[in-house]
């Protein structure tokens, strides 16, 4: 699978097109330098990360860049021929207002490829004062439909959609087909089976969740007991799962957690498992995809290594060996190896609970 | 203040959803919402019975709003979404931004719902240049990020806060409620009709802790604000939004009503607490966890 930096890889147009059989690209997370090298350096097409602050959805301790890494980051990437996404999805509010605009401005003069943003102020923002700077839609806007890809397509000029992880295969290539704007979909990584963008079920118990506060279950929240019943994960107080000795403890997600209903106990909302669409990678190209995106800027550099190499590996199989392109079982495993749960599952896409 | 009734947003038969509105045409609620906004499987009623359902309420005086679905995913509801819009007799709510679109486009003013993102006054601004001209604010903003939003919020645009009822937290694209019954999304059966209040999740401790709704996950406890009815006045909102639940809402709107106009609130207070299954809370209001609650005015 050894994949040369950048060899052969053709530039793409920034997300203005989404005819189909065009090469899907490829877009990795990184939270911080050495995971945006491990990217690049492992064949991504072009690399997404945030601020050091609550601007973005991962807003971890430890994570992500400050304008001065940031800068660094870009040039490694585009001397490597790779772009740089900025994203600065959270919805501000009216008292930090100012510090999401001064974001804008700070990654327009950075010269980063594209923004990624969902708020409505900061497009706005974006749009009047960097109409050059293109601007891509994150999930956190939760557009589900052509009508709403039209509205922030009309209005602020978004070039490209990332969507919500809840549309089936068909309503994606429904979707594709009447999109104003180039769509890039999730392909591999941690799964929310909520609508991304609408969810405050962290914030219930926790105070803190992603649109206002780029966090979801956050770590100052989480604590782990050992109970004569066993491990227990807690979010601010509430107990989310019980663990049976040997079982492998999860991290206390709300929608991830185990609830008692009647007599029985049971994840009331999905087992913990990961997303790979590596599947349904030639149907994703057929529907006229026009990028992939990788989640995880909460992971390690190997991490990001690892699975930039395998997606790469497969985007380029897929390439020369078109429908008869079909999964290596060896990257199978790899990804299963790599996902939360061990387990991994096709999401929205397919919908066998459907 | 004026309150609003929002929509039902449990699966009731239809003989219990029209009782529920015939009953509604009588409290001293001043604009009603209407339509079934979390999943278009129950389809209870159709598109004209809506309308003529709006229309017995208009008569009563209420003023009607027609809430749009909080999750489109089809083109067959995008289609319903179209002709839902195009109607030129109610108001519409919009509780997604494919609604927003297609109102915009329209040229009459519309309405938010609680369930768009406006979370500072510049968002709301550039929707109210494409027609909003009402806001019910998300139930998770804090009171100091609302007040800034309705302190300079454009002219004529009027602010609405979720006052009581349990919190809509979630929505998917799966059932929660057929997965609790191993079924298929398909073949649900339509289980949700079993729950006039939906399906309540404890902790494995023993906490009440969510209620599935369908496709919405919701706070098993009920936002109640009216122990917050001073700061509420003083910051000059507009309307209160009362959230339909299966039993006692008529007491609800009554003790908000008689609170508003200036019965004691400790009293009124009291009265909802009877009305309330699990427990209230309030602490998004305050900043906190949301299932938290301080009750009393601070």
């Amino acid at each position: 699978m050894g994949i040369k930096a950048g060899a052969g890889r053709p530039r793409h147009d920034g997300g203005t097109s989404s005819s189909k059989n065009r090469r899907m690209e490829l877009v990795c997370p990184a939270g911080g330098l050495p995971a945006l090298r491990a990217a690049v350096d492992n064949g991504a097409d072009a690399v997404y990360i945030g601020f050091r602050d609550d601007t973005n959805a991962r807003h971890f301790p430890g994570l992500n860049f400050d304008p001065e890494q940031a800068a660094a980051g870009i040039a490694y990437a585009r001397d490597r021929g790779v772009r740089v996404y900025l994203a600065l999805n959270t919805y501000p509010q009216a008292h930090n207002l100012d510090r999401w605009l001064g974001a804008v401005d700070r990654a327009a003069e950075l010269g980063v490829d594209a923004l990624i943003c969902a708020d409505i102020a900061v497009l706005d923002h974006a749009r009047r004062h960097h109409p050059k700077l293109p601007l891509h839609l994150s999930v956190q806007a939760s557009a589900t439909t052509w009508a709403a890809l039209r509205f922030y397509h009309e209005h602020f000029g978004v070039r490209r959609a990332v969507l919500p992880r809840v549309l089936s295969l068909a309503q994606i290539e429904t979707l594709v087909a009447k999109s104003p704007v180039a769509i890039e979909v999730f392909g591999f990584g941690g799964l929310c089976v909520m609508v991304e963008g609408r969810c405050s079920l962290s914030a219930l118990l926790s105070g803190a969740a992603p649109n206002l506060c780029g966090v979801c279950s956050p770590a100052e929240a989480v604590r782990f007991e050992d109970t004569p019943e066993g491990l227990v994960s807690r979010l601010g107080g509430w107990l989310i799962d019980r663990f049976a000795p040997g079982e492998r403890a999860g991290y206390p997600t709300v929608c991830k957690g185990r609830y008692r209903l009647g007599g029985h106990v049971y994840y009331a909302f999905e087992e913990p498992t990961s997303l790979n669409t590596l599947d349904l990678l030639p149907a994703l190209a057929r529907a006229g995809v026009a990028a992939i995106k990788i989640e995880g800027r909460q992971r390690s550099p190997a991490y990001v290594a690892a699975v930039t190499r395998i997606w790469r590996a497969a985007l380029d199989a897929l390439a020369a060996e078109g429908g008869a392109f079909v999964p290596r079982p060896a990257w199978q495993a790899a990804l299963t190896g790599l996902s939360e749960g061990r387990q991994t599952t096709l999401g929205a896409y397919h919908r066998p609970w459907r | 203040m004026r309150l609003t009734l929002g929509p039902v947003l449990y699966a009731w038969p239809r003989e219990r959803l029209l009782a529920f509105y015939e009953e509604a045409a009588d409290w001293p609620v001043d604009t009603v919402c209407l339509g079934e906004i979390v999943c278009e499987k129950r389809r209870v009623l159709n598109g004209n019975e809506w309308l003529t359902l709006g229309e017995r309420l208009a008569a009563a005086g209420k003023e009607v709003l027609l809430s749009t679905p909080v999750l489109i995913e089809s083109e067959a509801t995008l289609r319903r979404l179209r002709r839902l819009c195009e109607n030129d007799r109610f108001l519409v709510e919009a509780n997604d931004m494919s609604a927003v679109h297609l109102l915009a486009g329209g040229g009459r003013p519309f309405a938010g719902g609680p369930g768009l993102n406006v979370y500072n006054p510049r968002t709301l601004a550039v929707l109210a240049e494409r027609g909003l001209c009402r806001w019910s604010a998300p139930p998770e903003l804090p009171q100091a990020a609302l007040a800034a939003v309705h302190a300079q919020r454009p002219r004529g645009v009027h602010t609405e806060v979720f006052a009581f009822g349990r919190v809509p937290l979630a929505h998917s694209a799966r059932c929660f409620t057929a997965r609790a019954e191993n079924r298929q999304k398909d073949r649900c059966g339509k289980a949700c009709f079993a729950d006039p209040d939906g399906r309540l999740l404890h902790t494995q401790d023993g906490q009440p802790v969510l209620v599935l709704n369908g496709i919405q996950t919701q706070s098993a406890h009920t936002l109640d604000l009216l122990p917050q009815l001073e700061a509420l006045r003083r910051l000059g909102v507009e309307r209160l939004r009362i959230s339909p639940q299966s039993t006692h809402t008529a007491t609800v709107v009554r003790a908000f009503r008689a609170a508003l106009d200036g019965a004691d609130p400790g009293e009124c207070a009291a009265r909802l607490n009877a009305c309330i299954p699990v427990g209230p809370c309030d602490g998004f209001w305050h900043g906190a966890p949301g299932a938290g609650c301080r009750g009393a005015v601070d």
